[in-house]
């Protein structure tokens, strides 16, 4: 702990810092379309690593190394050169099942989500998936997921090096186990409660007797925040930029 | 192969009825002429988005002019969902053909490489597999016990993209967007506007010659001035962030989405 009064911050630069904690020693970490929290906490992962691991955000044109079309990063993630992938849901079960399509039978729906996205390929080849959901809801998070965009698991004979291992919310932490295919609650955010996580929580999970808070951002990772990684965050998510860190935005190209 | 002289002309590849490929909404999508298309009142359209998409199908699709989709995502992004996709949906007017990312890209290069299908890993054990009639896992002929999906060879009738420049020879130079080059490779027509024509030969410089796409491959270029807009043109220019949220909030709603067509759709190719 460093002798400075408490900083303030915001759930979504708590949440970056969980992030970047699970993201971990990794030679690269991609980003996909419409995640501008899991895009902090990659490049608040890299400014900690001098320079280490690769990030590639999807929807950036600065950071993004490919040039061999939308396809690299699902050849880089098949060939195994992506060591950490972030993926939601419109639904997210305690199987770790993931739904991003829709709600209700397919066919008629009652609501409808905007599409898998490469969620049905990555979360099979990627070995470190981090799932993430801002909206901590038994909407959200429910027992069993409407449609599986991708599954938490798969049969022993199906090739999958790559899974869950995490999932955050504004409310907590869980970890994911593979061999069993639960999760198990591993922190909860200041500010709220076991007791509200589990009313709030659509699934049964695994939790310890004492459930420890998670560790707030140090005043040094605030820095590293709103001073390197928000004007980074401009160019790919100006919305998200200027509304967090009030950062405006810089023209492109 | 000349520039066609007016983008109306460019677009009559672009039938009712055929299979549309349009690649996702930071790439250079071609606005102008979706507007064009708009404005026509093209029908029936299969459209294939490559592999996400956002404001284009979005207007196709609430112009009434798609009858099937074939994507792995559609959305504003940090505008929030796609109005007239998510209603259209709702109301069952739309045949959504789910994918994921890759086996879109995958299908493509099945019909660049002229093979019938293409393997891919994943899928297994999803609904999107479930509900794909034309996929199948087959075991891996080589392994032991290995089941692995197949893909059929997605061949559109057009593909229809905006790029920074092309040449007179009908050369368009894409940069590192290489997946329009595996759109134009794989459909059997392409259709492109640009910015700006280029003066001379863009094969002749190597440096240039590396992200162009050959002539060949290209039906029809025409020239359409900030023809992404309000979409992005990488390295070129910014999406119109503006223009998107007026989008989003007037789409929300059947009349608001007819008033967005009267103003920026039907005035102004009527200008």
């Amino acid at each position: 702990m460093r002798g400075a009064p408490p900083e303030t911050f915001r759930e979504e630069e708590l949440l970056a810092d969980v992030i970047a904690g699970l993201i971990g020693d990794v030679r690269h970490v991609a980003v996909g379309n419409a995640s501008p929290i899991p895009a902090a906490a990659a490049l608040l992962a890299r400014e900690r690593g001098g320079g280490r691991p690769y990030v590639s955000l999807l929807q950036s044109r600065k950071h993004n190394f490919f040039t061999d079309g939308g396809r690299e990063l699902f050849d880089c993630a098949a060939q195994g050169r992506i060591d950490v992938f972030f993926l939601s849901g419109g639904q997210i079960d305690g199987a770790g099942n993931v739904n991003l399509v829709s709600v209700g039978d397919f066919r008629r729906p009652k609501a409808r989500f905007p599409g898998s996205f490469g969620s049905a390929h990555l979360y099979f080849v990627v070995p470190k998936v981090i799932l993430f959901r801002t909206e901590h809801s038994r909407r959200s998070l429910v027992e069993k997921v409407d449609f599986i965009s991708a599954p938490g698991r798969s049969p022993p004979n199906v090739y999958r090096p790559g899974g869950p291992v995490a999932l955050v919310t504004n409310r907590c932490l869980f970890g994911f186990d593979r061999t069993r295919g639960r999760f198990r609650l591993e922190s909860v955010h200041p500010g709220h409660t076991t007791e509200e996580v589990i009313e709030h929580t659509g699934f049964d999970f695994d939790r310890p007797a004492h459930v420890p808070v998670t560790t707030s951002p140090s005043a040094e990772t605030l820095r590293q925040l709103r001073e390197v990684v928000a004007p980074e965050l401009a160019e790919a998510y100006p919305q998200f930029a200027r509304t967090v860190f009030g950062i405006g935005l810089r023209q492109a190209g | 192969m000349p520039l066609a002289r007016t983008l109306e002309e460019a677009l009559a590849p672009i039938t009712d009825g055929c299979m549309l490929v349009v690649p996702r909404e930071v790439t250079g999508v071609a606005m102008e002429a979706t507007r064009a298309l708009v404005h026509r009142g093209v029908k029936h359209l299969h459209l294939v988005t490559m592999p996400t998409s956002s404001l284009q199908a979005d207007l196709l699709i609430g112009a009434g002019c798609v009858d099937t989709l074939e994507t792995s995502a559609v959305s504003l992004g940090e505008f929030g969902p796609a109005p007239r996709f998510t209603a259209a949906v709702l109301a069952g007017t739309l045949q959504v053909k789910d994918a994921t990312c890759p086996a879109l890209h995958a299908a493509l290069q099945a019909s660049e490489q002229g093979v019938p299908f293409m393997p891919l890993r994943g899928l297994i054990g999803s609904d999107i597999l479930e509900q794909r009639e034309d996929w199948r896992a087959i075991e891996n002929p080589f392994g032991d016990n290995d089941p692995i999906v197949l893909l059929p060879a997605l061949k559109p009738d057009v593909a229809l993209f905006h790029a920074p420049m092309a040449d007179k020879l009908g050369n368009v130079w894409i940069g590192r967007q290489r997946e329009l080059v595996t759109m134009a490779h794989a459909a059997a027509k392409t259709v492109v506007t640009v910015e700006t024509v280029h003066d001379g030969n863009l094969l002749d410089d190597p440096v240039l010659a590396a992200g162009t796409l050959p002539g060949f491959y290209v039906g029809a270029v025409v020239v359409a001035a900030r023809g992404a807009w309000p979409l992005p043109l990488p390295d070129y220019y910014a999406v119109d962030e503006g223009h998107l949220a007026e989008y989003a909030s007037l789409a929300a709603t059947a009349e608001g989405f007819a008033k967005y067509l009267d103003k920026y759709v039907h005035a102004r190719r009527a200008a």
